[in-house]
């Protein structure tokens, strides 16, 4: 299993062979507050590198969730959907978004590693 | 230009406050806890709310005052009591609201609780309508800090003995610590609470003390779920100058004396309004799902007409739903119609209902 990469929309990626665990970062489900409510893509759906793939919104605001590559939806996490404060308690483990048949592993190349993601989130919530 | 700051914020600050700039001031939406648990806190126990950004209108005079202060608002100011407030509204000649606000009788006069964002328009509009006959001060050096919740009597009532003889939307002075702060039973949650006018350098160590008895401090985040929940209109969502107290859905605030009698600003208008009915009403709104929807969805009907919009929407964390409020088309207004909002391009089934989404059998506070 590769490392865990990160997206400038706030999205952490992890690969094991070709599949794609995607979620969105400890930072921003603090920066984003409560969340109450997840809309996942569904099963079977294309998505693409840096398309909206999923809304969380917070009792303040909605926010789009971004997908960091391209790929099949092969999975969809219903228990956050049940439970959107799992997003806030375990957003980088339990609380994962989707999971996606790759397309194009260079896609990954561009990401950040944890290093670079979390020097990146400290200056843009500066 | 830099936003203004409270008195109090040090002590947001020090309490883990996250700011956002709100009507020209540096405010706090949220401390550390978050908003689901502040809301929840204020709803079992007693939250403490900073807004000292709202306006303190005092305005100096007597019957004179009163005369002319009913050719204003539509409010019964001769019958009411000293120390009685009401809520009112500051319209124009057809009826939109410039302000919503609450008017309390004084002994010397009358002070009234503004808007944060209209506070200065108010003024300015309310010294032109009275013709610069009367003083007028919006209080700068006094901070208002709201406590509110089932345990909001118990905690003030040890730091300023008898405000739970105060009957609701009452008002008293009371002595704290050699100096004079005006309490009023009142609030914006649907819970039982007080807000306290006190003057700023007295603020900081009041509210320490009130979370020494148990209270906690409570952002604008949980106290907009707070109110809508309530059921409790934004001023600038829920109503604004194009909007009339009637099409708010807020006419038991006009006496009834007043509507009988005239002689405010935008009578003929109300008058009509109530007499022949208006277009579009402020209705509650249950979404079916947990979709939620916000401020500026578009209504449709089940025929697929547009008939309104929503005005403030989120998810309420005590009816653990989301609720929503916003203006529809009179024929859509009853209780139980089905209705579909737009959201991220899909219609979504919700229903009318009854307002507040959130009814405590809070004490109304008791007579001695």
């Amino acid at each position: 299993m590769s490392e865990v990469k990160f997206s400038k929309q706030h999205e952490w990626i992890k690969l094991d062979g070709d599949i794609a665990t995607i979620g969105i970062t400890q930072h921003a489900s603090e920066m984003l507050g409560d969340i109450v409510f997840v809309e996942l893509p569904e099963k079977g759906s294309s998505v693409a590198k840096d398309g909206v793939a999923g809304v969380v919104e917070s009792t303040k605001a909605a926010s789009d969730v971004y997908t960091p590559v391209s790929g099949e939806v092969i999975e969809n996490n219903q228990s956050i959907v049940d439970d959107p404060a799992k997003i806030n308690s375990d957003p980088e483990n339990q609380a994962w978004f989707f999971k996606l048949k790759i397309k194009d592993k260079n896609e990954i190349e561009t990401l950040m590693n944890k290093e670079e993601y979390h020097k990146f989130a400290k200056e843009s919530s500066n | 230009m830099e936003n203004k700051k409270t008195a109090l914020y040090s002590l947001h600050k020090k309490n883990g406050a996250k700011f956002v700039p709100f009507a020209g001031y540096e405010m706090p939406i949220q401390y550390t806890d978050g908003i689901i648990s502040e809301h929840k806190f204020t709803r079992e126990k007693a939250g403490i709310f900073d807004v000292s950004h709202m306006g303190q209108l005092f305005i100096k005079g007597t019957n004179k005052l009163e005369d002319d202060l009913e050719k204003i608002f539509p409010t019964d100011l001769k019958n009411i009591l000293i120390n009685q407030s009401k809520y009112s509204f500051l319209m124009n000649e057809n009826g939109g609201i410039h302000d919503d606000l609450i008017i309390t009788k004084l002994k010397n006069g009358f002070n009234i609780v503004l808007n944060a964002a209209c506070k200065n328009t108010d003024f300015d509009l309310l010294k032109e309508l009275l013709n610069n006959k009367y003083e007028m001060d919006l209080k700068d050096n006094f901070s208002l800090i709201a406590i509110q919740g089932p345990e909001a009597v118990k905690i003030l009532e040890k730091i300023t003995n008898g405000v739970s003889n105060l009957k609701f939307m009452s008002g008293n002075n009371f002595n704290y610590s050699g100096d004079n702060i005006y309490i009023t039973r009142s609030g914006y949650t649907g819970e039982d609470g007080f807000e306290i006018s006190i003057k700023n350098e007295l603020a900081e160590e009041f509210v320490e003390k009130l979370i020494k008895q148990g209270g906690k401090l409570i952002g604008l985040g949980a106290r907009d779920t707070l109110r809508l929940e309530a059921g409790l209109c934004l001023y600038g969502h829920d109503m604004d100058i194009n909007k009339s107290p009637v099409e708010a859905n807020l006419k038991w605030a006009i006496s009834k004396n007043r509507i009988n009698s005239g002689g405010f600003i935008g009578y003929e208008k109300i008058k009509l309004q109530i007499e022949k009915g208006v277009k579009k009403l402020r209705v509650g709104i249950q979404p079916e799902g947990k979709i939620i929807a916000r401020e500026k969805t578009a209504i449709f009907s089940e025929d697929n007409k547009n008939i309104g919009e929503i005005t403030s929407g989120t998810f309420g964390p005590s009816v653990k739903a989301p609720v929503a409020m916003g203006y529809i088309d009179n024929s859509f207004a009853k209780i139980n119609t089905k209705i579909f909002l737009e959201v991220r391009g899909k219609k979504h089934p919700a229903n009318i209902t009854n307002l507040p989404f959130y009814k405590k059998n809070y004490v109304k506070g008791v007579n001695k």
